[in-house]
């Protein structure tokens, strides 16, 4: 069993990073709302508030290290260069997706929506960590800015499920190769 | 039970809204920024060639960048005019989230090329 260097990035950037960004999201939002749709939210103690921080500055870690990963590391990969005569694009999957009517959606629509509604994610659950600190249990005080940052809060769940189900789709089509090979484990003979 | 716990308990906000607000608010105009930047990157040659901050990356890295720096100097002088005051927050939260909702719009492809 292995894995290629570039398809190991790929791996942390989207299983890792970002379904995990995906999978806190439910617990935040879950938690929020709860917060949020009572008039007069019931008692936050110190503990649970520390550990809402905490849990939402985990998840600000993991939604910009999803982001940067991504434009970065293997946005890069995506969409390099062809050089000229090339025949085999396997290594090209901007190239690849775009050489095919049945395939080029996952780019025009996918990628070009994908790279750029992501940054979404990280930026509204910034916010929402920076007001939950600022603010924690005094935010009961305020429904106004509790209802804002629920919104966001599901704005960012939401750039965040765009963006991972087109990475998801365009990884089938045409995923990142290429790099060092890495061995994961030895296979045995049946 | 101290001070500042006491007044957390009771119903008086210990905070003004400014703060909050002026991250909701500079949340809003940073998303709108990334959108405007992107569309922009995509009309124009031009743009597009002077946001290449990082080569691999291309307009990407520069789309982003300038959004996320517009993000927090909004966010950095909202603050520092805010942060003692009490705002209308219904009217900000309503403009922090239409501009968070024509992001959305602006960045899906068919409505960007439709431009």
């Amino acid at each position: 069993m292995e894995i290629t260097a570039r398809g190991l990035w790929t791996v942390i950037h989207g299983m890792g990073f970002g379904a995990l960004y995906l999978l806190a999201c439910s617990g935040a939002l879950v938690e929020l709302y709860r917060f949020t749709t009572s008039s007069a939210p019931s008692e936050f103690t110190a503990g649970q508030e520390r550990f809402l921080k905490s849990y939402l500055i985990t998840m600000v870690v993991l939604a910009w290290a999803a982001v940067l990963i991504g434009a970065y590391v293997i946005y890069p990969w995506y969409r390099a260069a062809r050089p000229p005569g090339t025949v085999d694009l396997s290594m090209f999957p901007q190239r690849l997706l775009m050489s095919s009517p049945t395939t080029i959606g996952w780019h025009s629509l996918g990628m070009e929506w994908k790279e750029h509604v992501a940054w979404f994610a990280p930026i509204s659950i910034s916010m929402v960590a920076f007001v939950f600190i600022r603010y924690g249990r005094d935010l009961r005080n305020h429904r106004q800015l509790r209802i804002a940052v629920l919104y966001f809060a599901v704005a960012s769940f939401a750039a965040a499920g765009i963006a991972g189900f087109f990475g998801a789709m365009i990884t089938k089509n045409a995923p990142v190769h290429g790099g060092h090979t890495i061995q994961l484990s030895q296979g045995e003979e049946k | 039970m101290s001070t500042s716990q006491h007044a957390a308990s009771s119903n008086m906000p210990t905070l003004t809204n400014g703060s909050g607000e002026a991250a909701i608010l500079s949340a809003g105009v940073g998303s709108f920024a990334l959108a405007v930047l992107a569309i922009a990157a995509d009309k124009s040659a031009h743009i597009a060639g002077s946001l290449i901050f990082y080569k691999p990356t291309g307009p990407l890295s520069g789309v982003t960048t300038t959004a996320i720096l517009i993000w927090l100097f909004t966010s950095g002088i909202l603050e520092w005019r805010w942060r003692n005051k009490t705002v209308p927050a219904g009217r900000i939260n309503a403009a922090a989230l239409i501009l968070l909702g024509l992001s959305f719009l602006l960045t899906f492809p068919p409505i960007a090329d439709f431009l």
